[in-house]
């Protein structure tokens, strides 16, 4: 409701300056979506097209990076091997030393992409780029990309529980009394809903924050929220991985272990 | 189009926050993909450099460990060996010294023993001299006396 009061402010302010340098007020484009059509299906190719480019810059540090590696690392792979280690600590903090090695390319990659999805939305000028309806940003700041991505987790840790303890996996929901069975069912339900609004909510938010302020003051004043973006972005993936890895952790958790 | 949650939009027809499509299932797919591709082109490259490295250094380490262990074993060795010979000479002086003194003392006693024989022989030769001599003197007296008499008898 805010956002509705909000659009006309933001539509009429760059109006009101009455600059034709200005060629066309962009405005804020809240909700609004490149549609591909594939078939029946209807695709935000936005967040596609944002997507693969930050997914290509990505495998590309990686590709560059482990191309030739060495005991003495050097340049990149520096910058790899501190990624490894960061993701290895974060997974097995988390999962512990027995089931992290199956999980930390899972946790890894969406540590990596949520992350480089964030930075690639805040740094990256997609600006520059006009599509014919709605813009690229943060594929994160779309709130199909954090459901998928909290769904996986949601399955990750229910195959995780189901094939490392086969049916015993469900005692989970009874322990430590019978009296947990509801909220456990019912955490079901919240663990991927908080994981995905959570994200959504703070990479959305953020954009919009910074849209706002550099349509109302276009210079130096946003630039405080740009670098509170940044930060809120990295912790946003750094939230995102470890409690998927804390959710896969309790799944495989054993208690004699 | 469907709109679950249409909360943020009403004035665009279609779209809006909160617009869930094919979009959903086909990231989710990709996202899959994409791990599948870090795993082989990142997570496991890397990890098995980084865990090569790190068995490199854990034997490395391990190895200067037994090595400083053999150092200082034969250091050891070395003092206790040092400390054996620095006895043993301490020993063999001390043998010495005794032995030494042992030759001395004999020597010593030989050389009184000479002395004191020496000194006894001259007292007996000195005792048998005199001896002689008094006996001679005595002898003398006697036929000196006896002349007298004679003498004097005759007289």
């Amino acid at each position: 409701m805010l956002l509705q009061t909000l659009l006309p402010l933001a539509e009429a302010l760059p109006a009101s300056d009455a600059e034709p340098m200005v060629e066309e007020t962009h405005g804020l484009e809240i909700g609004q979506h490149f549609y591909w059509h594939l078939g029946q299906l209807d695709l935000h190719g936005q967040i596609f097209l944002s997507s693969w480019i930050l997914i290509g810059a990505l495998l590309t540090i990686v590709v560059v990076g482990t191309r030739r590696m060495g005991r003495k690392p050097g340049g990149l792979q520096n910058l790899l091997e501190f990624l490894w280690d960061y993701i290895r600590n974060l997974s097995r903090d988390q999962i512990g030393e027995a089931a992290y090695r199956d999980w930390m390319p899972f946790i890894g990659t969406l540590f990596l992409f949520i992350f480089f999805c964030n930075w690639g939305g805040a740094l990256v000028p997609w600006r520059l780029v006009r599509l014919p309806s709605g813009e690229l940003g943060a594929p994160t700041g779309d709130i199909n990309t954090t459901v998928a991505l909290a769904l996986l987790v949601s399955l990750a840790y229910f195959y995780a529980g189901l094939s490392r303890k086969g049916l015993r996996y469900f005692e989970y929901y009874v322990e430590p009394t019978p009296i947990m069975l509801p909220f456990k069912i019912v955490e079901d339900f919240t663990k991927p809903l908080s994981l995905s609004f959570r994200l959504f909510g703070n990479i959305m938010a953020d954009e919009l924050t910074v849209s706002v302020l550099v349509l109302l003051l276009p210079l130096f004043v946003p630039l405080p929220m740009m670098f509170l973006g940044l930060f809120t972005s990295a912790i946003q993936a750094l939230i995102f991985a470890t409690l998927a890895a804390y959710y896969i952790g309790e799944a495989v958790h054993e208690e004699h272990a | 189009m469907i709109n679950w949650l249409s909360l943020a939009e009403a004035p665009v027809p279609e779209g809006g926050l909160f617009d869930f499509d094919a979009t959903l299932p086909l990231m989710a797919i990709q996202v899959v993909i994409l791990t599948f591709i870090l795993n082989k082109l990142f997570f496991q490259p890397v990890g098995k450099v980084v865990e090569e490295r790190e068995g490199f250094v854990t034997t490395s380490h391990k190895d200067a460990k037994e090595r400083m262990a053999q150092v200082q074993r034969l250091e050891e060795d070395l003092k206790a060996r040092l400390q054996e010979a620095r006895q043993e000479a301490q020993a063999v002086i001390t043998a010495a010294e005794d032995e030494v003194a042992t030759l001395h003392k004999a020597a010593l006693a030989e050389a009184k023993a000479s002395a004191m024989k020496l000194r006894e022989e001259a007292r007996a030769d000195i005792e048998a001299q005199r001896s002689a001599a008094d006996a001679a003197l005595t002898d003398e007296s006697r036929r000196l006396a006896d002349l007298i008499i004679q003498r004097l008898v005759a007289v």
